[in-house]
């Protein structure tokens, strides 16, 4: 009864094509918005804002870029980790080495440096497909780890091997850094995701998106439209790998505060594989769900045996979540292969014909 | 009956010719030194027993295959080998027996893909999709809701295409190869699988967009009758083989076509 | 001018000796050397290749891509040993592994394979993601997260090793490496026999051409299914065994086990031979690669020069050594 669309006539076609088209969604987004922007900061607590909703932004930004790579170009990757770590990285040399450029300047800037590297490792996609795709950008995975730790001029010769982040401020104030409070930390990872995921928005509805998407479906008719196959992958390769590489760099520098290789690991990859498949391969909503449980999920998991009264070491739960996660995949899959996105839309398609069942 | 094209061909009314084509997969031989052309504004239909290489010939044309002998010459143009997205550049179009759609969107979305090649807005653009942008889209979104129009599709075009029927699905295809507005239209059976109010349906949009845009059309069809009131002249294939070439009628009467193909009326 | 490019010549002849010439000096100059890397190269490559036949097998019979296999080979090896810590007798935890590996399959087809027996292949490839964190979190659960010794002896298999003088130098075989090839070697001829030959064997390979079609002939799916990842436990456990004789049994194995992905590009994702040759150019290359190239480059370029000649390798040839073409008709 609320979130019907009837009466709402679009007159144009830009308006059709526009990113919320019922009011509804839109009313709904300003309201989100709303909360994101101006009441989380203002009575959320440190933990909150420190554990949960950066983390959970940061990997919905990397989850976006791996979601456009293999949701709607169909290329699997699971070379997130390393693409990621390649943005931090690069992201810290640019810092040190010009100390005086805007932070957010050089995050951009990294995003940049692995947008190269990812589309360098996309080359092999125009003869290599599928799994066989999966298994050669595992080569760029494991490489790139080991460049982080093989090549100390990326550390700065620090003898621990690790990164750590140092003071810089936007318009006066420090963003990074240890005097860094969370809550101007999280505005600006919350301002960087919802711009970034805006313009993934616009691609995705424009030619380019539906490029991506042909090439998925099947890239023999995608060439015969016209569609060069080798620059269309490339191009999901290099956006992809800028999303997860400013992802990295926004994890080390405003979330860690500091990093090692071991954070850009394999498992890295496999993380943010999950929360796509889980929020839905194609949909950039998906990607926010799917990082929300995969990330969030475990620390609720966390707390509810102190909730219920049961006492059991730290390992035990940790291990139980791992089943407990395992066993959602398995269980999402088997639901819906297609992910809490899909889950979404029917739960609207529900709501349009709410109170009557269909 | 579609009126004789004239007998005043010339030269350069002549849009595709091949000459010698043969191609061989293997031990295979699909096609063996054919040779036929295609006249602009004419509807070419292609016809033959199965395996006669009828979508490989229709393979050659598109640069999916790369003949091993012939030459083939499109707009006056000779071309050594061409790969598809050349074609499809060159102005060649085509659908498939099993329909060729992409199945993860919808036939809207599927109908502006076939728009690709003439949308240029560059990447910055397409990134903040303001003005110039979004000015394209809609231009382009114009062109697409005539072709939706003109299939009489409007009701399906949110739908993705997995799920209409086969005869839509078809529709669909043929409507993103009309979105490249091509020079040439190479239609792969495309009467499959219809009943007869579909097949009217068809019929009657491969004429339309023959007259009202003066597309030139290669078909590849089964249904002798469609065959017969569509085309204005016919090539017929048997084991790779061109047996023989004309207009309907000259074709059906013949001793070789009837005997590899058409059969005897008993 | 002159001295500039006369320098630059100098730093090129340099690196060119380095990479294409030193090595070979090296091998030709202390063969016994060779002659050890290529056995090392041998015995972990006939390892990987353990473990990457039980992706075949499975992928063979039911067309899913297994990346539980890894976590798999732990598990197995972790459950032999848990077991024998609790007092039951080698040869009697054994079996109940083996029985364990059985419920296993069984649990796996049921609830996993049945209810996603229609899915395209990518979601099926998912969901053995999820088994994998599953196993993981209970493997740690039942068995602790420290690395184990594996019960070597109590099985009866061979320690220490045999020296032979050769080439002028010598070269020292371990005994286990010597039981692990032939135990492998064993499995590959028994499991490509019954591929070939058996009725069961045939099954499979309908089984994995296309699903609707072995149903439509009246195979059972599901006691195929049970079957072959039931098998793909058996030698999951004997990879476990193998590997945990060489190194401690711990969840790094898992990682290890990605390693197997490279040899199934070479050998094919369905050929049985193909997992064994896959394993031993993988095996012997990345011992090669670390030992005489290594040295150019940094150490510990095992962790990415697996994954580099299978991309090398990919390149020409798409669909693997022994893999079939992939012919895309339209």
């Amino acid at each position: 009864m609320f979130y019907r669309e009837a009466g709402q006539f679009k007159t144009t076609y830009a308006a059709d094509m526009a990113m919320f088209p019922v009011l509804q969604d839109r009313i709904g987004i300003i309201a989100v918005l709303l909360v994101a922007f101006v009441i989380l900061p203002l009575v959320g607590n440190d933990f909150l804002l420190n554990a949960v909703m950066i983390p959970f932004l940061v990997f919905t930004l990397a989850a976006i870029g791996l979601n456009l790579l293999t949701g709607y170009t169909g290329q699997l990757s699971l070379g997130t980790g390393g693409f990621m770590g390649v943005g931090a990285y690069a992201c810290y040399k640019l810092t040190t080495i010009f100390t005086d450029v805007n932070i957010l300047l050089c995050v951009i800037a990294s995003g940049f440096f692995s947008a190269a590297v990812g589309a360098l490792f996309g080359l092999p996609s125009l003869r290599i497909k599928g799994f066989y795709l999966a298994v050669a950008t595992l080569a760029a995975q494991f490489f790139l780890q080991w460049c982080f730790i093989r090549i100390p001029w990326l550390y700065n010769y620090n003898t621990s091997g690790a990164i750590e982040v140092p003071l810089r401020t936007l318009f006066g104030v420090p963003i990074t850094g240890p005097t860094a409070t969370p809550a101007t930390r999280y505005l600006v990872v919350l301002t960087m995701v919802v711009a970034m995921t805006w313009f993934a928005s616009n691609l995705v509805r424009g030619r380019i998106g539906r490029m991506w998407m042909a090439v998925r479906d099947m890239d023999i008719a995608a060439e015969l439209i016209g569609i060069r196959l080798l620059q269309t992958k490339l191009s999901a390769f290099a956006v992809s790998a800028f999303y997860c590489g400013v992802a990295g760099a926004l994890m080390v520098f405003l979330w860690y505060g500091g990093a090692e290789a071991e954070v850009f690991d394999v498992n890295q990859s496999f993380f943010v594989l999950f929360m796509v498949i889980i929020g839905g391969l194609g949909s950039l909503t998906g990607a926010y769900f799917g990082a929300a449980l995969i990330y969030i999920l475990p620390i609720v998991l966390r707390t509810v045996p102190a909730m219920l009264g049961v006492s059991l070491r730290a390992a035990t739960i940790e291990h139980l979540t791992f089943m407990v996660v395992g066993a959602l995949i398995i269980g999402f899959l088997v639901a819906e292969p297609m992910g809490l996105a899909r889950l979404w839309q029917i739960g609207r398609q529900k709501l349009r014909v709410w109170p009557f069942p269909y | 009956m579609r009126a004789p094209s004239g007998s005043d061909v010339t030269a350069d009314s002549v849009l595709l010719s091949l000459e010698n084509v043969s191609l061989s997969f293997g031990g295979i031989k699909a096609l063996s030194d054919v040779s036929f052309d295609i006249r602009k504004r004419e509807i070419r239909a292609i016809i033959g027993p199965n395996g006669a290489g009828k979508t490989s010939m229709l393979n050659v044309i598109n640069g999916f295959y790369q003949p091993q002998q012939g030459r083939i010459t499109f707009k006056g143009k000779k071309r050594a080998k061409m790969r598809p997205h050349e074609a499809a550049r060159g102005g060649i179009a085509r659908t498939f027996q099993n329909v060729a759609l992409f199945r993860g969107m919808t036939a809207l979305d599927n109908i502006m893909a076939g728009r690709t090649l003439k949308m240029h807005r560059g990447f910055v653009w397409q990134l903040l999709r303001v003005g110039p942008a979004v000015w394209e889209e809609v231009r382009h979104r114009h062109r697409v809701e005539e072709i939706i129009d003109f299939l009489e599709i409007p009701q399906i075009r949110k739908v993705p295409v997995g799920r209409l029927p086969y005869g839509l699905q078809k529709r669909v295809e043929l409507g993103r190869a009309l979105a490249m507005e091509p020079d040439l239209l190479l239609l792969d059976e495309p009467m499959a699988g219809m009943n007869l109010e579909e097949k009217e349906d068809m019929s009657r949009f491969i004429i339309d967009v023959n007259e009202t845009f003066g597309t030139t059309i290669a078909l590849i069809e089964h249904d002798m009758g469609v065959v017969m009131d569509l085309s204005d002249r016919v090539v017929v294939l048997e084991y790779g083989r061109k047996i023989a070439e004309g207009t309907p009628e000259v074709v059906r009467n013949d001793r070789r076509v009837i005997d590899a193909y058409l059969g005897v009326a008993h | 001018m002159l001295i500039w490019a006369w320098r630059i010549e100098d730093f090129e002849l340099d690196l060119i000796y380095k990479i294409f010439l030193d090595p070979f000096v090296q091998m030709a100059s202390a063969p016994d050397l060779l002659v050890q890397t290529l056995w090392e190269g041998l015995v972990g490559g006939v390892l990987y290749a353990l473990i990457a036949l039980g992706f075949v097998l499975i992928f063979k019979a039911s067309g899913v891509f297994n990346f539980a296999q890894g976590i798999m080979v732990v598990f197995a090896a972790l459950t032999l040993v848990g077991l024998h810590e609790r007092g039951v007798p080698a040869f009697l935890a054994l079996a109940i592994t083996v029985g364990v590996m059985f419920v296993l399959a069984f649990a796996v087809e049921r609830l996993v394979l049945r209810p996603l027996v229609n899915q395209p292949d990518i979601i099926l490839f998912m969901a053995t993601f999820g088994l994998t964190y599953f196993l993981i979190g209970l493997g740690e659960l039942v068995f602790g997260g420290d690395p184990k010794i594996m019960i070597t002896s109590d099985l009866y298999l061979p320690k220490g090793a045999i020296d032979f003088k050769i080439l002028g130098g010598f070269v020292s075989l371990q005994k286990i490496d010597i039981a692990a090839a032939i135990i492998a070697s064993l499995m590959v001829a028994t499991l490509a026999i019954f591929f070939q030959k058996t009725r069961i064997g045939r099954a499979l390979r309908a089984v994995a051409d296309s699903h609707q079609a072995a149903l439509s002939v009246g195979i059972s799916l599901e006691q195929i299914w049970v079957i072959v990842w039931f098998a793909a436990g058996v030698v999951a456990l004997a990879a476990g065994i193998m590997w945990g004789a060489r190194s401690d049994v711990s969840f790094a194995l898992q990682i290890i086990a990605l390693k197997a992905l490279p040899v199934l590009i070479l050998g094919g994702l369905t050929s049985i031979p193909g997992a064994i040759v896959g394993g031993i150019v993988i095996g012997v290359g990345e011992k090669l690669g670390e030992f005489y190239w290594g040295p150019l480059l940094g150490s510990g370029i095992e962790s990415w020069l697996a994954y580099v000649i299978a991309l090398v390798f990919l390149l020409f040839r798409p669909q693997g050594m022994f893999g079939e073409r992939i012919i895309e008709r339209i």
